[in-house]
């Protein structure tokens, strides 16, 4: 373990899992890790939306033992060259499609060894939406005790920027020149039909509610997944100081819901959404992928009013995923 | 000891339940299964036991089965899986991974030809496939000898001058499904031989990346260490044949296998079962003065090249049987094997009983006249048994 030094300055922490609201749930407190989750010196760009997930992730984590499983992707690049590591836990870099299999592994043994190892499974969309689906589909069908985290930065950053299955419609990507023809997949109804106990989206803008619902989802058992929208400066041609402004007219306009699915059938929705019409528009004038775009706002609002009413039905509980 | 009346599949699967009971005592046991004929009946076997400390899990891809076998060596556990052919294939990534990683996994294989056109019968492309994975490979003549190999495999592998994986083969039906007197010892007795596996890189609580990024210099030196473990294999390969007979009281075979060769002057390199029916041709062809002998290699990685040169120091002529073709080659065994016969030697590539054509004592005989016939070594040659 890292000595405390390590760590951010500290301050006092008023009650775990609600510390610091002001400080956008960031600044160092008493509760937090002795070695963070994500130590420095990792090689993450600025502004990664993925280095602020993990951060929320460690200050959720606290002083639980946990155990990762990484697959390729630009959260296991972060880590270092060998030997070094910049996870402040013990990690497993995966295959890249393997993920869930491996973390399956790993809580199985924990468990009938009698250990309170939380198994955490930490990918990118690629490596969820694509390439690791089945892998994902089965753990969740088996009801694996395991949290998944996606961190979703709609493109497969490591490798350049190139559209992945959770690309939103529209945006350039280095293999969608001109923009993808395609709407992103709905992550959240997919897992929600496994029926697993836990499946949730967390706003990186909303930190009390994002390290609440990992807490949440650290302490349930079987299997959880937990949704991020991490912005990525660089494959989203953003301003790295922009990206928390960013996910928060996202969550705003409604383009991304921040709720939460328990058992596959209750839905709640946690941040409501105004629907600002300016701020969907300043949400893609932001970045540059979305920049020249003949993309038509007005049918973006009309499919974001469309997926709000289906929420909807869904919240009442009168559709099952 | 008991004997038992058990297919090779059942008696893989009963192998590396023992296994995986002897070390209940320390992380347990387990591993990821997946249904895919001919193997299938393995791991029906296991998924019918119950485990004080053990978990089978059924998964959705043989990708996934070396996953979770991965994630559970991580942790600690004594793992075994099994598989086939275009199983073998599609978990190919994860093969090379696991040797990587350095884990001692146990898997066994059963040799299928790779579809299409699909064929579920005996061929060796789909095991020397994963030659350069980094796993040992073992192939079996019978089913004692994939009961003993399995048992052997983990002591091999979990050794800590040794610390890679296992691949423990076997033909298509010709054993896979065929029943045979098998000696299936008791746990006290297996718990003799095996120790509690004890992994020095097991995950615990120190914040570690295990498989994380390499340079150039670490690969290098990741990749020295990995070929000097495989190095000493067969050293510990003797070690363990002789704790196994101390044990158990029979010894495996060695890596090469020699059959009538003290003064053989014309030899056959085969490996599993087409070997039984080479020492038939042998015996047969001894009684009308041919001076033929036999060699079968047991262990294909790592590639015994000391003992197999050894082995064929005296010989004249050798006809090397693949049960096997490398497009654009000729045979895997073949292509490996040549460079151990003694200057002057001429040697010929047999590839016969490919997509699982019975290989009679009648096709080696004819092989053999071949060979007596020729003053230097043609093309790799494909005979055709027919089915």
């Amino acid at each position: 373990m890292s000595s405390r030094e390590d760590g951010p300055a500290r301050g006092p922490c008023a009650a775990p899992g609600t510390c610091e609201p002001l400080l956008a749930g960031m600044a160092g407190t008493a509760c937090d890790r002795d070695a963070p989750l994500l130590r420095a010196g990792n090689t993450n760009c600025g502004g990664c939306g993925m280095s602020i997930t993990l951060n929320m992730l460690s200050r959720a984590i606290g002083a639980r033992r946990v155990q990762l499983a990484i697959p390729a992707c630009c959260g296991i690049v972060t880590a270092g060259p060998f030997p070094y590591s910049a996870y402040g836990a013990p990690v497993v870099a995966a295959t890249f499609a393997s993920a869930a299999a491996v973390a399956t592994g790993l809580a199985r043994v924990a468990q009938m060894n009698g250990e309170d190892t939380r198994v955490l499974c930490f990918a990118g969309d690629g490596g969820t939406y694509d390439i690791g689906m089945a892998t994902l589909s089965a753990a969740a069908e088996r009801d694996e005790d395991i949290l998944y985290v996606c961190y979703d930065n709609e493109i497969y950053g490591n490798t350049g920027g190139q559209r992945s299955s959770a690309t939103p419609l529209g945006a350039r990507t280095s293999t969608t020149p001109a923009g993808k023809a395609q709407a992103k997949k709905d992550i959240l109804a997919i897992l929600a039909a496994h029926r697993v106990p836990y499946v949730a989206s967390v706003s990186l803008a909303h930190p009390d509610d994002a390290v609440a619902k990992f807490a949440r989802a650290l302490d349930l058992r079987g299997f959880r997944f937990v949704h991020v929208l991490a912005p990525c400066p660089t494959g989203w041609k953003s301003e790295p100081a922009e990206g928390i402004r960013l996910v928060r007219l996202a969550v705003r306009s409604g383009l991304y819901p921040v709720c939460q699915i328990e058992e596959g059938r209750r839905w709640t929705v946690d941040v409501e959404p105004d629907f600002d019409r300016d701020a969907l528009a300043e949400y893609f004038a932001g970045q540059g992928r979305f920049r020249g775009d003949r993309l038509d706002l007005g049918a973006v609002a009309g499919q974001i009013q469309e997926q709000w009413q289906e929420l909807r039905r869904r919240c009442a509980g009168g559709v099952r995923t | 000891m008991s004997l038992e009346f058990v297919s090779a599949n059942h008696a893989a699967a009963m192998a590396a339940a023992l296994a995986g009971r002897a070390n209940e005592r320390a992380r347990g046991f387990g591993g990821g299964v997946y249904p895919i004929t001919p193997q299938t009946e393995c791991i029906e076997w296991l998924c019918q036991q119950e485990f004080a400390r053990g978990e089978i899990v059924r998964v959705e891809s043989e990708h996934s089965a070396m996953a979770v076998c991965m994630g559970m060596a991580l942790a600690g556990a004594r793992t075994f899986t099994a598989s086939s052919s275009n199983g073998l294939a599609y978990m190919t990534e994860n093969v090379f991974a696991a040797a990587l990683y350095r884990l001692p996994i146990v898997m066994m294989a059963v040799n299928r030809t790779l579809g299409p056109p699909w064929n579920i019968w005996v061929d060796h492309g789909d095991t020397l496939l994963l030659r350069d994975s980094g796993w040992v490979q073992f192939y079996c003549e019978d089913n004692q000898e994939v009961f003993d190999s399995i048992l052997l495999a983990y002591r091999l592998a979990e050794d800590r001058r040794v610390l890679l994986p296992v691949l423990v083969c076997q033909d298509a039906f010709v054993l896979s499904h065929t029943m045979m007197q098998t000696d299936v010892p008791d746990l006290e007795t297996v718990r003799r031989f095996l120790p509690d596996l004890d992994l020095p890189h097991r995950l615990g609580d120190r914040p570690v990346t295990v498989g994380g990024l390499d340079f150039p210099h670490e690969t290098e030196a990741h990749r020295r260490q990995h070929a000097e473990a495989m190095a000493r294999v067969p050293e510990v390969y003797r070690e363990c044949q002789d704790r196994f007979a101390a044990v158990f009281g029979r010894r495996p075979a060695d890596a090469v296998e020699c059959y009538r060769m003290d003064d053989a002057e014309v030899a056959f390199l085969s490996m599993a079962t087409t070997a039984s029916t080479v020492r038939a041709v042998v015996d047969a062809a001894r009684g009308r003065g041919v001076k033929l002998g036999a060699v079968r290699l047991r262990m294909f990685r790592p590639f015994p090249e000391a003992a197999l040169r050894s082995a064929l120091a005296g010989c004249r002529r050798l006809g090397i049987l693949d049960r096997d073709i490398s497009l654009g080659l000729g045979g895997v065994l073949w292509a490996e094997a040549r460079a151990c016969a003694p200057a002057g030697c001429v040697v010929q590539n047999y590839m016969v009983g490919l997509g699982g054509g019975d290989v009679r004592p009648r096709d080696v005989d004819g092989m053999l006249q071949d060979l007596l016939a020729r003053d230097a070594a043609g093309e790799p040659r494909l005979v055709e048994v027919g089915s």
